[in-house]
């Protein structure tokens, strides 16, 4: 077994589970209550799922051309940084702007403040 | 090997978009139909990844970038149009 071949099988694992984790995502999003929750499952969930395929796609082009391809590291570490930071804003947008929650929910830590604070 | 483990995941991420599409056409609020957008655009990004390997190019790698960067802005305005109902604001404070 030669070292491309060792190659392949990682990058083909790193595919095979990102395309897993992107369809987990979507079947969270289209079965999950209310946005809190579908904004969980498809910024966190789908986040992981295209970083583990870019890295395959790394791992692909490293092997192939045998030089380090700087533009997919860099899309893997802004997709890393900004879809946390997405998530975030519009989940704050939805509270202010007065999507319900889903009757499940349990708890609601901003219920007492009313409109949370913007600073 | 490579081949058929991309065009599985390329069919894998297809299924995922038309999910999504459901949820940006039926979605109850806006919020939801803008994670659903934001969504969309993370599993463009992992599509041309897997186009390029398939096509044997690398020239199709910029582009990710580009995505990555329009989906993040365009999640972010839409987030403020929503809180605040403009997207350009002239008080510095936000």
């Amino acid at each position: 077994m030669t070292v491309t071949e060792i190659f392949n099988i990682i990058i083909v694992i790193f595919i095979l589970i990102g395309a897993f984790l992107s369809l987990v995502a979507a079947f969270g999003v289209i079965r999950l209550p209310d946005v809190y929750t579908r904004n969980h499952a498809a910024s966190k969930a789908a986040t992981l799922g295209v970083m583990s395929i870019l890295a395959g796609v790394f791992l692909f082009f490293y092997v192939k051309d045998g030089y380090f391809n700087a533009s997919v590291i860099l899309g893997i570490v802004f997709i890393f940084v900004t879809s946390p930071v997405s998530g975030h804003l519009i989940s704050r947008a939805a509270y202010n702007s007065g999507v319900k929650m889903t009757d499940m929910s349990v708890h609601d830590d901003l219920k007492d403040k009313g409109k949370m604070q913007q600073k | 090997m490579i081949l058929t483990a991309v065009k599985i995941a390329i069919f894998c991420m297809a299924i995922s978009i038309l999910v999504l599409i459901y949820r940006v056409i039926k979605g109850p609020s806006v919020p939801d139909r803008v994670v659903a957008l934001d969504a969309i655009g993370v599993n463009l990004i992992a599509i041309i990844g897997l186009v390029s390997i398939f096509l044997n190019t690398s020239a199709f790698l910029e582009v990710i970038l580009l995505l990555g960067i329009l989906s993040f802005i365009g999640t972010a305005s839409f987030s403020k149009y929503l809180e605040k109902g403009v997207v350009f604001d002239r008080d510095r404070d936000l």
